[in-house]
């Protein structure tokens, strides 16, 4: 598929952003940490990227640094979508919130810190949102146990 | 003594802004919200100052769930996050797994999964619409538009077998062909949709209470609809055509002729219109696709993920060792990520998917638009009055099952 929007993002994103890669309606960068949020300024700033869609993280245990923190964004004017990914490691796993560009973060941040126990900075509200309150550990990391039970309400004997 | 229970929620109020106002907790367990979601408000009389909204309660791990089964087992799970249009989640992460597997399906297949995809927007609309039409009292449109919902369920219960979670579809193209005279009822019950959506039409688009209730209330502009990741028809309310059946064609949207209805000013009334015409549109698009549906397989012809015909499991070793490795192993999907988006009932539903190689998935994560649309609920909700929660919520159409995952 021929898409203008994405020749242009090569030219000016991969020097600062690194390599990119092609799929179907949607470009994806691999950038450090600090990269993210000067590029994100950027996509919705200058290339009309408004959408925020998704933020969420993939746990590749043994490798380092162990998270990968992927974002998904969508252009409504050109109706393509852009990835980013980043890696953090594990004995701090912060990046940059984006609460300060898009509304739909603040929520999406705080189940990625449900989960995978990122750390959003900037962003104040992360207590959880699909967990409960005093949960010990992040489930959607690959060394929580899946039959681990945290029940809120004691079971009856 | 038992230790009384935790707090499962620590609202962000943690005291009152004004002397003269209240907090009051609504749900999680409410018989006005359907679906289990918590609004605590604090409030000045009944006009409502700040919400905090929070979701979680039918959290059931489904994403942990999913790294610990085959590709195909998948499907089942699929089925209960948006389970008032199931099988648009089907075919959406069928799709997404196609897609990585470099499958593409049959023409027929292609077709049916529009047209059931369409028809479970129009089962899925027809819920949302009946049960804010109920809150606010309309008890005959309910019944009305329920009753059409049901001749639905039970139509697609005659292909699926069931009423509610189909799993349906497959990797590779779908569970079994339509029976015979199944789109004959199809054309049906389009019929009666239309006789009975006329009705409703007449008892409530220029109903003075209903008017009053709906209009100007629950009001979002389409910058904070945008800025706050909002899809599907709530945007689409604010009068921008954002839809992905556009935008991005995927299975046959591309050769049909629809509309994409839109809104004014993007409050209760016009999510209400635009749920009211999609359905329209649905039902033209379905009419579009009996007539087009072509002949041929269901399934295509690859040993990768398509299990082999029964009969010749039995018969055949080649067909034997086949359907136990697809089943005891799972199809292969090659190593990578992807994401692949549709146009659910509520909005842009994605499935991000990466693989590691093997027949389970490394990570499956859902961008859900229930989810996303609760966090920016309050905008709705601040400024309003108490009473006009209900509907504004019931107009966001939030479904618990893809909400909280």
């Amino acid at each position: 598929m021929a898409c203008p929007i994405f020749d242009t993002l090569r030219q000016q994103l991969v020097p600062v952003a690194g390599p990119a890669t092609l799929s179907p309606g949607l470009l994806a960068f691999t950038l450090t940490p600090a990269e993210l949020l000067p590029t994100v300024q950027r996509l919705k700033g200058e290339f009309g990227f408004d959408l925020f869609l998704d933020v969420t993280a993939v746990d590749w245990l043994g490798q380092e640094p162990r998270f990968e923190v992927v974002y998904h964004f969508y252009s409504t004017v050109h109706k393509v979508r852009v990835r980013l990914k980043t890696r953090v490691r594990e004995d701090d796993p912060s990046v940059d919130s984006l609460v300060s560009l898009y509304g739909s973060a603040a929520f999406m941040e705080r189940e990625c810190h449900d989960m995978y126990g990122i750390v959003f900075r900037g962003n104040a509200d992360l207590r959880p949102i699909l967990l409960y309150e005093g949960f010990v550990g992040h489930p959607l990391r690959k060394d929580y146990p899946k039959q681990q039970e945290q029940p809120l309400v004691p079971y009856r004997s | 003594m038992d230790t009384p229970l935790r707090n499962p929620v620590r609202s962000i109020f943690e005291k009152t802004m004004r002397d003269d106002s209240v907090i009051v907790n609504i749900g999680p367990s409410h018989p006005a919200t359907h679906g289990t979601v918590q609004i605590i408000t604090e409030l000045d009389g009944e006009r409502v100052l700040r919400t905090d909204v929070h979701c979680g309660y039918l959290h059931r791990g489904f994403e942990k769930e999913c790294e610990d089964h085959t590709w195909h087992n998948l499907i089942p799970y699929v089925d209960r996050l948006n389970y008032c249009s199931a099988l648009i989640n089907n075919f959406a992460y069928c799709d997404a797994v196609e897609q990585m597997m470099g499958v593409e399906i049959t023409p027929r297949a292609r077709y049916l999964r529009t047209l059931l995809a369409e028809y479970s927007r129009l089962a899925d609309h027809l819920t949302c619409v009946a049960a804010s039409l109920m809150e606010l009292g309309a008890m005959t449109a309910f019944l009305y538009l329920v009753m059409i919902r049901d001749y639905i369920y039970e139509h697609i219960a005659d292909l699926t077998g069931a009423r509610v979670t189909y799993s349906y579809g497959r990797i590779g193209g779908l569970a079994r062909d339509l029976p015979t005279g199944w789109t004959t009822r199809l054309l049906e019950i389009l019929d009666q949709y239309e006789d009975f959506i006329d009705r409703v039409h007449g008892l409530v688009d220029r109903n003075r209470i209903f008017i009053d209730r709906m209009r100007n209330v629950g009001v979002i502009t389409t910058a904070d609809a945008i800025n706050w990741g909002y899809t599907g028809p709530i945007l689409r309310s604010t009068g921008v055509p954002r839809d992905l059946r556009k935008d991005t064609p995927y299975l046959a949207y591309a050769e049909l002729d629809f509309e994409v209805p839109i809104g004014i000013k993007g409050d209760n009334y016009d999510r209400y219109y635009v749920r009211m015409r999609e359905m329209d549109e649905s039902v033209h698009m379905i009419r579009q696709l009996v007539d087009l549906l072509p002949a041929g397989p269901i399934n295509v012809d690859d040993p990768r993920c398509v299990l082999p015909e029964k009969s010749l499991v039995y018969a055949e070793i080649e067909s034997l060792i086949t359907h136990f490795k697809l089943i005891m192993d799972g199809p292969r999907v090659p190593a990578g990520e992807i994401y692949v988006a549709h146009e659910g009932a509520n909005g842009e539903l994605g499935f991000y998917l990466v693989s590691d190689g093997s027949g389970t998935p490394y990570k499956v994560h859902v961008r859900a638009p229930s989810f996303v649309h609760m966090g920016g609920a309050h905008l709705m909700l601040n400024g309003g009055q108490l009473a006009d929660i209900v509907p504004t919520f019931g107009s966001i159409n939030m479904i618990g099952g893809e909400c909280d995952r």
